[in-house]
Protein backbone atom coordinates (compact mmCIF):
# COMPACT_ATOMS: atom_id res chain seq x y z
CA UNK A 1 0.00 0.00 0.00
CA UNK A 2 1.20 3.78 -0.51
CA UNK A 3 1.46 6.00 1.83
CA UNK A 4 2.56 10.00 2.39
CA UNK A 5 3.82 11.54 5.12
CA UNK A 6 3.24 15.75 5.01
CA UNK A 7 6.26 16.25 6.84
CA UNK A 8 5.71 20.34 7.41
CA UNK A 9 2.67 18.65 9.39
CA UNK A 10 4.80 16.18 11.32
CA UNK A 11 6.01 16.84 15.17
CA UNK A 12 8.18 14.11 15.30
CA UNK A 13 6.11 12.24 17.97
CA UNK A 14 6.93 8.93 17.26
CA UNK A 15 3.35 7.72 17.73
CA UNK A 16 3.30 5.88 14.40
CA UNK A 17 6.91 4.76 14.98
CA UNK A 18 5.70 3.30 17.82
CA UNK A 19 2.26 1.39 15.94
CA UNK A 20 4.10 0.97 12.80
CA UNK A 21 7.80 0.35 13.66
CA UNK A 22 8.64 -1.62 10.36
CA UNK A 23 7.52 1.22 7.99
CA UNK A 24 7.97 4.64 10.23
CA UNK A 25 11.45 5.38 11.85
CA UNK A 26 12.75 8.46 13.78
CA UNK A 27 16.06 8.95 12.29
CA UNK A 28 17.61 11.42 14.79
CA UNK A 29 15.91 12.88 17.35
CA UNK A 30 12.95 14.43 15.14
CA UNK A 31 13.11 13.64 11.47
CA UNK A 32 10.66 10.93 10.47
CA UNK A 33 11.63 8.65 7.53
CA UNK A 34 9.68 6.44 6.19
CA UNK A 35 8.97 3.39 3.40
CA UNK A 36 5.94 4.96 1.36
CA UNK A 37 5.37 1.42 -0.13
CA UNK A 38 4.42 -0.39 2.87
CA UNK A 39 4.15 -4.06 3.01
CA UNK A 40 0.86 -5.61 2.76
CA UNK A 41 0.78 -7.61 6.07
CA UNK A 42 1.31 -3.98 7.82
CA UNK A 43 -1.63 -2.38 6.27
CA UNK A 44 -3.37 -2.56 9.93
CA UNK A 45 -0.67 -1.12 11.89
CA UNK A 46 -0.04 1.43 8.91
CA UNK A 47 -4.34 1.98 9.49
CA UNK A 48 -3.71 2.49 13.16
CA UNK A 49 -0.95 5.19 12.96
CA UNK A 50 -3.18 7.22 10.52
CA UNK A 51 -5.57 6.90 13.41
CA UNK A 52 -3.05 7.74 15.88
CA UNK A 53 -0.96 10.45 14.42
CA UNK A 54 -1.76 13.38 16.58
CA UNK A 55 -1.69 15.74 13.50
CA UNK A 56 -3.09 13.64 10.66
CA UNK A 57 0.39 14.34 8.78
CA UNK A 58 -0.45 10.54 7.35
CA UNK A 59 -1.88 9.65 3.95
CA UNK A 60 -2.49 6.31 3.05
CA UNK A 61 -4.45 4.13 0.40
CA UNK A 62 -8.29 3.29 1.27
CA UNK A 63 -7.03 3.27 5.32
CA UNK A 64 -8.54 6.81 5.36
CA UNK A 65 -11.96 4.92 4.41
CA UNK A 66 -14.41 3.99 6.66
CA UNK A 67 -14.18 0.12 5.56
CA UNK A 68 -9.67 0.15 5.34
CA UNK A 69 -10.59 -3.03 3.52
CA UNK A 70 -9.94 -2.11 0.03
CA UNK A 71 -7.19 -0.55 -1.73
CA UNK A 72 -7.78 1.83 -3.82
CA UNK A 73 -7.39 0.40 -7.40
CA UNK A 74 -5.07 1.93 -10.15
CA UNK A 75 -7.31 3.97 -11.70
CA UNK A 76 -5.04 4.68 -14.41
CA UNK B 1 -18.51 34.92 -17.88
CA UNK B 2 -21.82 33.38 -16.86
CA UNK B 3 -23.22 31.39 -13.85
CA UNK B 4 -24.79 29.16 -16.82
CA UNK B 5 -20.88 28.54 -18.28
CA UNK B 6 -19.69 27.21 -14.99
CA UNK B 7 -22.46 24.81 -14.33
CA UNK B 8 -21.86 23.51 -18.14
CA UNK B 9 -17.97 23.06 -17.07
CA UNK B 10 -18.57 21.53 -14.09
CA UNK B 11 -21.30 18.85 -15.82
CA UNK B 12 -19.56 18.13 -19.08
CA UNK B 13 -16.50 20.12 -19.44
CA UNK B 14 -13.07 19.27 -20.76
CA UNK B 15 -9.89 19.86 -18.35
CA UNK B 16 -6.62 18.77 -19.29
CA UNK B 17 -4.44 19.28 -16.46
CA UNK B 18 -0.31 18.93 -18.01
CA UNK B 19 1.94 17.60 -15.55
CA UNK B 20 1.20 14.26 -13.96
CA UNK B 21 3.51 14.60 -10.42
CA UNK B 22 2.16 15.92 -7.35
CA UNK B 23 0.49 18.83 -8.13
CA UNK B 24 -1.48 17.16 -10.85
CA UNK B 25 -2.53 14.01 -8.73
CA UNK B 26 -3.76 16.60 -5.82
CA UNK B 27 -5.72 18.80 -8.42
CA UNK B 28 -7.24 16.06 -10.42
CA UNK B 29 -8.54 14.70 -6.76
CA UNK B 30 -10.22 18.05 -5.93
CA UNK B 31 -11.84 18.84 -9.22
CA UNK B 32 -13.60 15.22 -8.65
CA UNK B 33 -14.07 16.07 -4.84
CA UNK B 34 -15.25 19.32 -6.11
CA UNK B 35 -18.24 17.40 -7.94
CA UNK B 36 -16.75 17.82 -11.48
CA UNK B 37 -17.89 15.62 -13.59
CA UNK B 38 -16.53 15.80 -17.08
CA UNK B 39 -13.90 14.62 -18.92
CA UNK B 40 -10.50 15.34 -17.32
CA UNK B 41 -7.32 14.45 -19.06
CA UNK B 42 -3.94 14.38 -17.20
CA UNK B 43 -0.46 14.17 -19.44
CA UNK B 44 2.75 13.22 -18.28
CA UNK B 45 6.45 12.70 -20.17
CA UNK B 46 7.58 10.60 -17.50
CA UNK B 47 6.33 7.09 -17.92
CA UNK B 48 5.29 6.48 -14.40
CA UNK B 49 1.78 7.50 -12.26
CA UNK B 50 2.39 10.32 -10.09
CA UNK B 51 5.17 9.68 -7.20
CA UNK B 52 6.81 11.27 -4.56
CA UNK B 53 9.86 13.27 -4.75
CA UNK B 54 11.30 13.97 -1.31
CA UNK B 55 12.05 10.14 -0.38
CA UNK B 56 14.18 9.68 -3.16
CA UNK B 57 17.04 12.07 -1.43
CA UNK B 58 16.25 10.36 1.63
CA UNK B 59 14.41 7.22 2.49
CA UNK B 60 15.63 5.93 -1.01
CA UNK B 61 19.31 6.60 -0.50
CA UNK B 62 19.34 5.24 2.97
CA UNK B 63 17.91 2.14 1.74
CA UNK B 64 15.08 2.55 3.45
CA UNK B 65 12.16 2.59 0.22
CA UNK B 66 13.17 1.54 -3.18
CA UNK B 67 12.96 3.99 -5.92
CA UNK B 68 10.58 2.50 -7.67
CA UNK B 69 7.82 2.82 -4.98
CA UNK B 70 7.10 5.89 -4.27
CA UNK B 71 4.30 6.37 -5.91
CA UNK B 72 1.62 8.74 -4.24
CA UNK B 73 -1.40 7.33 -2.43
CA UNK B 74 -4.78 7.99 -3.95
CA UNK B 75 -7.28 10.21 -2.13
CA UNK B 76 -10.03 9.33 -4.31
CA UNK B 77 -10.78 7.79 -8.14
CA UNK B 78 -10.56 10.39 -10.55
CA UNK B 79 -11.44 8.68 -13.54
CA UNK B 80 -9.12 10.14 -15.76
CA UNK B 81 -7.57 9.76 -19.32
CA UNK B 82 -4.04 9.05 -18.50
CA UNK B 83 -1.00 10.29 -21.29
CA UNK B 84 1.95 9.43 -19.72
CA UNK B 85 5.48 8.73 -21.83
CA UNK B 86 4.53 11.90 -24.03
CA UNK B 87 5.03 15.49 -23.48
CA UNK B 88 3.12 18.29 -23.98
CA UNK B 89 5.21 20.36 -26.76
CA UNK B 90 2.99 23.64 -27.54
CA UNK B 91 -0.14 25.51 -26.97
CA UNK B 92 -2.33 27.59 -28.43
CA UNK B 93 -4.35 29.34 -26.45
CA UNK B 94 -6.93 30.81 -28.85
CA UNK B 95 -7.98 27.31 -30.11
CA UNK B 96 -7.89 25.77 -26.74
CA UNK B 97 -5.46 22.63 -27.46
CA UNK B 98 -1.90 21.22 -26.54
CA UNK B 99 -0.04 19.74 -28.84
CA UNK B 100 1.55 16.39 -27.47
CA UNK B 101 4.82 15.46 -29.18
CA UNK B 102 2.91 12.10 -30.38
CA UNK B 103 1.57 14.53 -32.94
CA UNK B 104 -1.73 14.58 -31.01
CA UNK B 105 -3.45 17.30 -29.83
CA UNK B 106 -6.01 17.92 -26.86
CA UNK B 107 -8.30 20.35 -26.80
CA UNK B 108 -10.01 21.45 -23.20
CA UNK B 109 -12.20 24.24 -21.71
CA UNK B 110 -10.05 25.02 -18.80
CA UNK B 111 -6.32 23.93 -19.06
CA UNK B 112 -3.88 23.82 -15.48
CA UNK B 113 -0.44 23.85 -16.09
CA UNK B 114 1.64 21.90 -13.48
CA UNK B 115 4.96 21.04 -15.28
CA UNK B 116 6.97 22.09 -12.70
CA UNK B 117 10.95 21.96 -12.39
CA UNK B 118 13.66 19.58 -13.52
CA UNK B 119 17.56 19.32 -12.38
CA UNK B 120 20.12 22.04 -13.76
CA UNK B 121 21.93 19.82 -15.76
CA UNK B 122 26.06 20.05 -15.70
CA UNK B 123 26.33 22.89 -18.64
CA UNK B 124 29.32 21.21 -20.43
CA UNK B 125 27.45 18.63 -22.53
CA UNK B 126 30.69 16.16 -23.25
CA UNK B 127 31.22 16.06 -19.71
CA UNK B 128 27.68 15.89 -18.72
CA UNK B 129 27.40 12.94 -20.50
CA UNK B 130 30.60 10.96 -18.84
CA UNK B 131 29.37 7.97 -16.67
CA UNK B 132 28.91 8.03 -13.45
CA UNK B 133 27.65 11.59 -13.50
CA UNK B 134 23.98 11.71 -12.09
CA UNK B 135 21.47 14.48 -11.30
CA UNK B 136 18.60 13.76 -8.91
CA UNK B 137 15.11 14.88 -9.42
CA UNK B 138 13.16 11.91 -11.23
CA UNK B 139 13.13 8.00 -9.44
CA UNK B 140 15.42 6.67 -12.88
CA UNK B 141 17.69 9.33 -11.11
CA UNK B 142 17.05 8.13 -7.89
CA UNK B 143 17.60 4.38 -9.14
CA UNK B 144 20.73 4.82 -10.74
CA UNK B 145 22.19 7.33 -7.99
CA UNK B 146 21.38 4.49 -5.27
CA UNK B 147 22.91 1.68 -7.91
CA UNK B 148 25.81 3.49 -8.13
CA UNK B 149 26.47 4.22 -4.46
CA UNK B 150 25.71 0.73 -3.01
CA UNK B 151 28.19 -0.81 -5.84
CA UNK B 152 30.66 1.42 -3.04
CA UNK B 153 32.44 4.20 -5.35
CA UNK B 154 35.85 5.09 -3.66
CA UNK B 155 35.23 8.80 -3.24
CA UNK B 156 31.56 10.54 -4.44
CA UNK B 157 31.89 14.30 -5.17
CA UNK B 158 28.57 16.77 -4.77
CA UNK B 159 28.39 19.48 -7.14
CA UNK B 160 26.13 22.28 -5.17
CA UNK B 161 25.50 22.23 -1.35
CA UNK B 162 22.09 23.18 -1.22
CA UNK B 163 19.42 21.02 -0.05
CA UNK B 164 19.18 18.41 -2.24
CA UNK B 165 23.42 17.85 -2.37
CA UNK B 166 23.79 18.48 1.32
CA UNK B 167 20.82 15.50 1.93
CA UNK B 168 23.12 13.74 -0.91
CA UNK B 169 26.10 13.96 1.35
CA UNK B 170 24.80 12.75 4.41
CA UNK B 171 23.17 9.48 2.59
CA UNK B 172 26.95 8.86 1.49
CA UNK B 173 28.28 9.58 5.11
CA UNK B 174 25.84 7.03 6.80
CA UNK B 175 26.96 4.52 4.16
CA UNK B 176 30.74 4.96 4.96
CA UNK B 177 31.56 6.42 1.55
CA UNK B 178 34.06 9.27 1.53
CA UNK B 179 32.31 12.08 0.24
CA UNK B 180 33.84 15.91 -1.15
CA UNK B 181 30.77 18.63 -1.81
CA UNK B 182 31.56 21.58 -3.43
CA UNK B 183 29.95 24.93 -2.97
CA UNK B 184 30.35 28.42 -4.71
CA UNK B 185 28.91 30.61 -1.44
CA UNK B 186 30.78 30.74 1.86
CA UNK B 187 28.59 27.33 3.76
CA UNK B 188 26.22 24.74 2.41
CA UNK B 189 22.61 26.19 2.21
CA UNK B 190 23.34 30.23 2.11
CA UNK B 191 21.37 30.75 -0.65
CA UNK B 192 17.67 28.78 1.21
CA UNK B 193 19.09 30.05 5.07
CA UNK B 194 21.91 32.44 5.20
CA UNK B 195 24.69 32.81 6.45
CA UNK B 196 24.24 32.44 10.21
CA UNK B 197 22.58 29.25 9.26
CA UNK B 198 24.98 28.33 6.57
CA UNK B 199 27.64 28.17 9.42
CA UNK B 200 25.74 25.73 11.22
CA UNK B 201 25.11 23.76 8.36
CA UNK B 202 28.93 23.69 7.43
CA UNK B 203 30.13 21.86 10.97
CA UNK B 204 27.29 19.55 10.59
CA UNK B 205 29.15 18.21 7.15
CA UNK B 206 32.77 18.57 8.31
CA UNK B 207 31.88 16.76 11.60
CA UNK B 208 30.12 13.93 9.87
CA UNK B 209 33.18 13.80 7.68
CA UNK B 210 32.38 15.26 4.51
CA UNK B 211 35.24 17.17 2.41
CA UNK B 212 33.99 20.79 2.03
CA UNK B 213 35.28 23.09 0.12
CA UNK B 214 33.58 26.13 0.01
CA UNK B 215 34.18 29.52 -2.02
CA UNK B 216 34.76 27.21 -4.76
CA UNK B 217 33.87 26.38 -8.42
CA UNK B 218 34.00 23.32 -10.67
CA UNK B 219 35.51 24.18 -13.25
CA UNK B 220 35.67 21.13 -15.15
CA UNK B 221 35.15 17.13 -14.95
CA UNK B 222 37.65 14.20 -16.43
CA UNK B 223 36.80 11.62 -17.57
CA UNK B 224 38.61 8.16 -18.55
CA UNK B 225 39.21 6.64 -21.89
CA UNK B 226 36.74 4.57 -21.61
CA UNK B 227 33.96 7.54 -20.68
CA UNK B 228 33.89 6.90 -16.65
CA UNK B 229 34.13 10.51 -14.77
CA UNK B 230 37.79 10.01 -12.73
CA UNK B 231 38.48 13.49 -11.58
CA UNK B 232 37.22 16.87 -11.20
CA UNK B 233 38.60 20.34 -11.17
CA UNK B 234 38.32 23.47 -9.22
CA UNK B 235 38.48 26.96 -9.57
CA UNK B 236 41.31 26.63 -6.81
CA UNK B 237 43.70 24.29 -8.86
CA UNK B 238 42.82 22.15 -6.68
CA UNK B 239 41.39 17.94 -8.29
CA UNK B 240 39.69 15.41 -6.55
CA UNK B 241 39.66 11.99 -7.73
CA UNK B 242 35.80 10.70 -7.97
CA UNK B 243 33.90 8.03 -9.55
CA UNK B 244 30.26 9.10 -8.88
CA UNK B 245 29.67 12.96 -9.34
CA UNK B 246 26.27 14.61 -8.17
CA UNK B 247 25.63 17.46 -10.18
CA UNK B 248 22.94 19.24 -7.51
CA UNK B 249 22.92 22.89 -9.11
CA UNK B 250 19.32 24.00 -8.40
CA UNK B 251 16.26 23.84 -11.31
CA UNK B 252 15.27 24.93 -14.05
CA UNK B 253 11.47 25.82 -14.73
CA UNK B 254 9.65 23.51 -17.33
CA UNK B 255 8.59 26.58 -19.43
CA UNK B 256 10.16 26.14 -22.65
CA UNK B 257 7.11 23.88 -24.12
CA UNK B 258 4.95 27.13 -23.80
CA UNK B 259 6.98 29.55 -25.77
CA UNK B 260 5.51 31.59 -28.80
CA UNK B 261 1.95 30.35 -26.66
CA UNK B 262 1.64 34.18 -25.78
CA UNK B 263 1.71 33.18 -21.77
CA UNK B 264 3.69 35.26 -19.45
CA UNK B 265 5.71 32.11 -19.12
CA UNK B 266 9.94 32.05 -19.17
CA UNK B 267 12.98 30.72 -16.86
CA UNK B 268 11.27 32.15 -14.08
CA UNK B 269 8.32 30.61 -13.87
CA UNK B 270 4.71 31.14 -15.31
CA UNK B 271 3.18 34.44 -13.60
CA UNK B 272 -0.06 34.17 -12.39
CA UNK B 273 -2.58 35.73 -9.90
CA UNK B 274 -3.64 35.16 -5.95
CA UNK B 275 -6.42 33.24 -7.80
CA UNK B 276 -3.54 30.60 -10.00
CA UNK B 277 -4.99 32.22 -13.02
CA UNK B 278 -1.80 32.27 -15.49
CA UNK B 279 -1.14 36.13 -17.20
CA UNK B 280 -0.52 36.36 -20.36
CA UNK B 281 2.85 37.81 -21.83
CA UNK B 282 0.75 40.79 -22.05
CA UNK B 283 0.06 40.90 -18.32
CA UNK B 284 -3.12 40.24 -18.60
CA UNK B 285 -5.05 37.47 -16.64
CA UNK B 286 -6.05 34.41 -19.00
CA UNK B 287 -9.54 32.73 -17.22
CA UNK B 288 -8.93 29.74 -18.78
CA UNK B 289 -5.27 28.49 -18.08
CA UNK B 290 -4.49 27.63 -13.96
CA UNK B 291 -0.97 27.16 -13.00
CA UNK B 292 0.43 25.49 -9.90
CA UNK B 293 3.18 23.62 -8.13
CA UNK B 294 6.91 24.41 -8.84
CA UNK B 295 6.53 25.84 -11.94
CA UNK B 296 4.22 28.92 -10.60
CA UNK B 297 4.97 32.21 -9.76
CA UNK B 298 2.46 34.10 -7.60
CA UNK B 299 1.94 37.00 -5.71
CA UNK B 300 1.76 36.93 -1.78
CA UNK B 301 0.18 39.46 0.35
CA UNK B 302 1.90 38.69 2.95
CA UNK B 303 5.35 39.49 1.18
CA UNK B 304 4.96 42.33 -0.20
CA UNK B 305 3.35 41.14 -3.23
CA UNK B 306 6.05 39.88 -4.83
CA UNK B 307 6.02 36.90 -6.88
CA UNK B 308 7.15 33.96 -5.67
CA UNK B 309 8.01 30.77 -6.74
CA UNK B 310 8.37 28.14 -4.05
CA UNK B 311 9.61 24.41 -4.83
CA UNK B 312 7.93 23.42 -1.84
CA UNK B 313 5.90 20.06 -1.86
CA UNK B 314 3.74 21.64 1.11
CA UNK B 315 3.15 24.50 -1.72
CA UNK B 316 2.55 22.39 -4.27
CA UNK B 317 -0.35 20.60 -2.87
CA UNK B 318 -2.21 23.78 -1.67
CA UNK B 319 -1.72 25.31 -4.89
CA UNK B 320 -3.21 22.74 -6.90
CA UNK B 321 -5.74 22.35 -4.22
CA UNK B 322 -6.71 25.84 -4.65
CA UNK B 323 -6.53 26.11 -8.56
CA UNK B 324 -8.67 23.29 -8.71
CA UNK B 325 -11.06 24.68 -6.85
CA UNK B 326 -10.76 28.02 -8.38
CA UNK B 327 -11.30 26.05 -11.96
CA UNK B 328 -14.66 25.36 -11.01
CA UNK B 329 -15.93 28.17 -9.40
CA UNK B 330 -17.88 31.42 -9.74
CA UNK B 331 -16.00 34.15 -9.52
CA UNK B 332 -17.15 35.40 -6.21
CA UNK B 333 -16.37 31.67 -4.57
CA UNK B 334 -12.80 31.74 -5.86
CA UNK B 335 -10.20 31.32 -3.01
CA UNK B 336 -6.40 32.93 -2.95
CA UNK B 337 -3.54 30.59 -2.85
CA UNK B 338 -1.94 32.72 0.57
CA UNK B 339 -0.25 30.02 1.73
CA UNK B 340 2.25 29.95 4.49
CA UNK B 341 5.65 28.66 2.71
CA UNK B 342 6.95 26.10 4.28
CA UNK B 343 9.24 23.27 3.84
CA UNK B 344 11.59 20.36 5.97
CA UNK B 345 14.91 18.69 4.95
CA UNK B 346 16.71 16.28 7.52
CA UNK B 347 20.32 15.60 6.73
CA UNK B 348 23.39 14.11 9.63
CA UNK B 349 20.45 13.07 11.52
CA UNK B 350 19.00 17.03 12.22
CA UNK B 351 15.43 18.03 11.43
CA UNK B 352 15.40 21.03 9.56
CA UNK B 353 12.37 23.05 9.04
CA UNK B 354 11.23 26.43 7.79
CA UNK B 355 8.34 28.54 7.47
CA UNK B 356 8.05 31.76 6.11
CA UNK B 357 10.34 33.29 3.39
CA UNK B 358 13.82 33.56 4.78
CA UNK B 359 15.84 34.84 1.87
CA UNK B 360 13.95 37.57 2.36
CA UNK B 361 15.28 38.54 5.65
CA UNK B 362 17.91 41.03 6.59
CA UNK B 363 18.66 39.98 9.85
CA UNK B 364 18.23 36.84 12.47
CA UNK B 365 17.63 36.33 16.09
CA UNK B 366 18.29 33.00 17.73
CA UNK B 367 14.94 32.88 19.70
CA UNK B 368 15.35 29.35 21.67
CA UNK B 369 18.68 27.14 21.58
CA UNK B 370 21.96 27.96 20.71
CA UNK B 371 23.64 27.52 17.20
CA UNK B 372 26.38 25.96 18.79
CA UNK B 373 24.12 22.90 19.94
CA UNK B 374 22.63 22.63 16.53
CA UNK B 375 19.48 23.06 18.38
CA UNK B 376 17.59 25.91 17.72
CA UNK B 377 14.90 28.18 16.01
CA UNK B 378 15.91 31.35 14.37
CA UNK B 379 13.48 34.62 13.36
CA UNK B 380 14.19 36.20 10.25
CA UNK B 381 12.92 40.22 9.97
CA UNK B 382 12.48 42.40 7.70
CA UNK B 383 11.74 46.12 7.82
CA UNK B 384 10.88 45.72 11.47
CA UNK B 385 8.46 42.73 10.83
CA UNK B 386 9.30 38.81 11.18
CA UNK B 387 9.21 37.04 7.87
CA UNK B 388 10.38 33.90 8.24
CA UNK B 389 11.42 31.39 10.78
CA UNK B 390 13.79 28.08 11.20
CA UNK B 391 14.45 25.44 13.21
CA UNK B 392 16.98 22.77 14.09
CA UNK B 393 15.46 19.84 15.60
CA UNK B 394 12.79 22.11 17.15
CA UNK B 395 9.75 21.20 15.16
CA UNK B 396 7.43 22.21 17.66
CA UNK B 397 7.78 25.68 17.82
CA UNK B 398 7.30 26.35 14.12
CA UNK B 399 3.58 26.68 14.98
CA UNK B 400 4.28 29.55 17.08
CA UNK B 401 6.29 31.39 14.83
CA UNK B 402 3.95 30.98 11.63
CA UNK B 403 1.07 32.86 13.77
CA UNK B 404 3.68 35.61 14.72
CA UNK B 405 4.42 35.96 10.75
CA UNK B 406 1.01 35.82 10.12
CA UNK B 407 0.41 38.50 12.08
CA UNK B 408 3.11 40.60 10.93
CA UNK B 409 4.79 40.76 14.44
CA UNK B 410 7.44 43.50 14.99
CA UNK B 411 11.30 42.31 14.69
CA UNK B 412 13.66 42.66 16.23
CA UNK B 413 11.93 40.03 18.64
CA UNK B 414 10.90 41.11 22.15
CA UNK B 415 8.64 38.39 23.57
CA UNK B 416 10.56 36.10 26.00
CA UNK B 417 10.76 32.37 24.98
CA UNK B 418 11.87 28.89 26.68
CA UNK B 419 14.64 28.15 26.41
CA UNK B 420 15.84 31.39 25.15
CA UNK B 421 19.98 32.36 25.89
CA UNK B 422 21.30 35.51 27.00
CA UNK B 423 23.97 35.71 23.98
CA UNK B 424 20.60 35.32 21.32
CA UNK B 425 19.29 38.97 22.37
CA UNK B 426 20.37 40.95 19.47
CA UNK B 427 20.02 40.47 15.69
CA UNK B 428 22.55 39.58 13.67
CA UNK B 429 22.79 40.69 9.35
CA UNK B 430 21.47 37.09 8.43
CA UNK B 431 24.10 36.79 5.77
CA UNK B 432 22.56 36.07 2.42
CA UNK B 433 24.09 36.11 -0.70
CA UNK B 434 24.36 39.18 -3.21
CA UNK B 435 21.39 37.43 -5.25
CA UNK B 436 22.71 38.81 -8.47
CA UNK B 437 25.65 36.59 -7.47
CA UNK B 438 24.71 32.73 -8.38
CA UNK B 439 24.30 29.97 -6.07
CA UNK B 440 23.60 26.88 -5.80
CA UNK B 441 19.60 27.84 -6.38
CA UNK B 442 17.16 28.94 -3.47
CA UNK B 443 14.30 27.26 -3.53
CA UNK B 444 12.11 30.13 -3.24
CA UNK B 445 12.38 32.70 -5.50
CA UNK B 446 11.36 36.37 -5.17
CA UNK B 447 11.30 38.18 -8.67
CA UNK B 448 9.68 40.91 -10.01
CA UNK B 449 8.51 41.60 -13.50
CA UNK B 450 11.12 40.70 -16.18
CA UNK B 451 11.05 41.46 -19.36
CA UNK B 452 13.74 38.99 -20.43
CA UNK B 453 11.13 36.41 -19.92
CA UNK B 454 9.25 36.54 -22.95
CA UNK B 455 12.29 38.34 -25.12
CA UNK B 456 9.65 41.37 -25.10
CA UNK B 457 9.96 44.18 -27.04
CA UNK B 458 8.29 47.36 -24.80
CA UNK B 459 6.68 50.06 -26.93
CA UNK B 460 5.28 52.88 -24.95
CA UNK B 461 1.70 53.97 -25.73
CA UNK B 462 1.71 56.68 -27.77
CA UNK B 463 -1.39 58.73 -27.28
C1 LIG C 1 15.15 14.78 -4.44
C2 LIG C 1 14.10 15.78 -4.01
C3 LIG C 1 13.88 16.01 -2.66
C4 LIG C 1 12.90 16.93 -2.24
N1 LIG C 1 12.72 17.13 -0.90
C5 LIG C 1 11.81 18.05 -0.49
C6 LIG C 1 11.62 18.29 0.90
O1 LIG C 1 12.27 17.68 1.74
N2 LIG C 1 10.70 19.23 1.27
C7 LIG C 1 9.97 19.93 0.35
O2 LIG C 1 9.15 20.78 0.74
N3 LIG C 1 10.12 19.71 -0.98
C8 LIG C 1 11.03 18.79 -1.42
N4 LIG C 1 11.21 18.57 -2.76
C9 LIG C 1 10.42 19.38 -3.72
C10 LIG C 1 9.09 18.74 -4.10
O3 LIG C 1 9.30 17.43 -4.52
C11 LIG C 1 8.45 19.57 -5.21
O4 LIG C 1 8.11 20.82 -4.66
C12 LIG C 1 7.22 18.92 -5.82
O5 LIG C 1 7.56 17.72 -6.46
C13 LIG C 1 6.54 19.86 -6.81
O6 LIG C 1 5.51 19.20 -7.47
P1 LIG C 1 4.99 19.65 -8.91
O7 LIG C 1 3.89 18.70 -9.23
O8 LIG C 1 4.74 21.10 -8.92
O9 LIG C 1 6.22 19.47 -9.90
P2 LIG C 1 7.07 18.19 -10.30
O10 LIG C 1 7.08 17.20 -9.20
O11 LIG C 1 8.36 18.71 -10.81
O12 LIG C 1 6.23 17.55 -11.49
C14 LIG C 1 6.12 18.09 -12.76
C15 LIG C 1 5.86 16.96 -13.73
O13 LIG C 1 5.58 17.48 -15.01
C16 LIG C 1 6.31 16.79 -15.99
N5 LIG C 1 6.50 17.63 -17.17
C17 LIG C 1 7.36 18.66 -17.33
N6 LIG C 1 7.22 19.22 -18.56
C18 LIG C 1 6.25 18.53 -19.19
C19 LIG C 1 5.66 18.62 -20.48
N7 LIG C 1 6.02 19.55 -21.36
N8 LIG C 1 4.68 17.74 -20.80
C20 LIG C 1 4.28 16.80 -19.91
N9 LIG C 1 4.80 16.68 -18.68
C21 LIG C 1 5.78 17.51 -18.32
C22 LIG C 1 7.59 16.46 -15.26
O14 LIG C 1 8.32 15.42 -15.89
C23 LIG C 1 7.07 16.04 -13.90
O15 LIG C 1 6.67 14.72 -13.87
C24 LIG C 1 12.16 17.64 -3.20
C25 LIG C 1 12.40 17.42 -4.58
C26 LIG C 1 13.35 16.50 -4.98
C27 LIG C 1 13.60 16.27 -6.44
S1 LIG D 1 2.60 10.12 14.40
FE1 LIG D 1 2.33 11.82 12.99
S2 LIG D 1 3.38 13.53 13.98
FE2 LIG D 1 4.06 11.68 14.99
S3 LIG D 1 5.95 11.12 13.94
FE3 LIG D 1 4.28 10.00 12.96
S4 LIG D 1 3.63 11.30 11.29
FE4 LIG D 1 4.85 12.57 12.63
Amino acid sequence: MRLVVDLNKCQGYAQCAFLAPDVFALHGDESLIYNPRADDDQRERVARAVAACPVQAITADAVDRAAGVREASDDR
Amino acid sequence: MTADYVEWLRREGRIVIVGASLAGRRAAETLRAEGFAGELTLIGDEPYEPYDRPPLSKSVLLGMASPHHTELPHRREIDAKWRLGVAATGLDLTAKRVRLADGDEVEYDRLLIATGVRARPWPKEEEARLDGVCLLRTRDDAADLYRRLKAGPRRVFVIGAGFAGSEVASACREMGLPVTVAERAGAPLVGALGGVVGAVAADLQTENGVDLRTHVTVTALEGDPAGRVRAVHLSDESVVEADVVVVSLGSLRNTEWLDGSGLGAGPRGIACDAGCRAFDFRGIVTDDVFVAGDVARSPHALFGYQFLSLEHWGNAVAQAETAAHNMICHGVDRRPHLWMPAFWSSMFGVNIKSVGVPPMGEEIMITQGSLAERRFVGVYGYQGRIVAAVSFDNTRWLEFYQAQIERGAPFPVEFTTMDRRPENRQPLPAGFPDPSLPTHGPTVTLSGYSPADQQLVFHPARH
